[in-house]
């Protein structure tokens, strides 16, 4: 086959991905649970952007894969921002 | 399907097909976005409300949960190297843990959404007429959306049965995997939107 030269992942790699997953999910119902007043809403979402970073990256294999898939996963992920930006610029100024 | 697969010089674009399933995924993206947005923009406009509805919701029950999908995504991913490795019986071990899991979350789900229910709470309920219409908007989009995200548990625990079936009958091999990856790929989606739904619904009260 014409990509037969595919990454193998290692298990351990995978296993260490969930560890920091884990870690992370404690970290921020830990800080949330805290109540580090107007803090916590701000760790909380980054702390989601940097487990999804991990998902996308190892478990969907974009850090392995043809550059092409980040481009586009980079592209969604710029609307989707836009769209929030520019909905609050709206209700955050009315 | 069946018939190309008996082929043994089957026409077959792996590339185009994991093409396929990322922009499916980026559809599903932009639709859970703009559900985010949505959730956003009534949570700036009714803080209070959305502040006292969030501490309705079990935070154990959401960490919990959290974690089985979390691991349930590495067993997925791992099941890809299994097949990649010739080993089909860790490749069916792999998804059949994935299945469990999926099915205990949908089993904590189940309990967390009777005891809202049994307190009264689901959509158009007399008492979140009652409560109001920031506590309206916040059950709404608690039960729309876990169950939107839970609807897509179901699609991947058939999607993920069927590749099951597919591995044990030597139909999905370490040369011909596309479909099990495929399938990983939408199972890491589910995990992905829930990865957001947990902060936003329970942890931020």
């Amino acid at each position: 086959m014409s990509d037969s030269n595919h990454h193998i992942v290692p298990y351990r790699t995978y296993g260490l991905i969930l560890l920091l997953l884990l870690v992370l999910t404690s970290t921020s119902v830990a800080v949330t649970q805290i109540h580090l007043s107007r803090w916590s809403t701000a760790v909380a979402l980054l702390l989601a952007c940097a487990k999804s970073t991990l998902v996308l990256g190892v478990f969907m294999h974009l850090k392995f894969d043809q550059r092409v898939f980040r481009f586009m996963a980079l592209f969604v992920v710029l609307i989707i921002t836009a769209v929030l930006v520019l909905t609050f610029l709206d209700y955050g100024f009315r | 399907m069946a018939e190309v697969s008996a082929h043994h010089d089957e026409h077959r674009d792996d590339m185009a097909s994991k093409l396929g399933i990322w922009l499916f995924i980026f559809t599903e993206l932009l639709f859970f976005g703009g559900l985010f947005v949505t959730y956003a923009v009534y949570r700036f406009r009714n803080k209070e409300a959305f502040h006292l509805a969030a501490q309705e919701l079990d935070v154990v029950i959401g960490t919990v949960n959290t974690a089985i999908l979390l691991i349930s995504s590495m067993t997925i991913a791992m099941s890809t190297t299994a097949i990649q490795k010739k080993d089909k019986r860790t490749t069916l071990v792999l998804i059949g843990i994935t299945l469990l899991l999926a099915l205990a979350f949908l089993v904590n789900k189940y309990f967390e959404w009777t005891t809202k229910i049994g307190h009264g709470i689901w959509p158009d309920s007399p008492m979140l007429e009652e409560l109001g219409q920031g506590d309206i908007l916040f059950f709404g989009l608690y039960f729309f959306m876990t169950g939107l995200h839970a609807l897509h548990i179901i699609i991947g625990m058939v999607l993920l049965t069927v590749i099951l079936v597919r591995v044990q009958k030597g139909r999905i091999t370490f040369d011909n995997y596309q479909l099990l990856e495929n399938g990983g790929l939408y199972w890491h989606l589910v995990d992905l939107i829930w990865i957001f739904l947990f902060p936003l619904f329970y942890l931020i009260t």
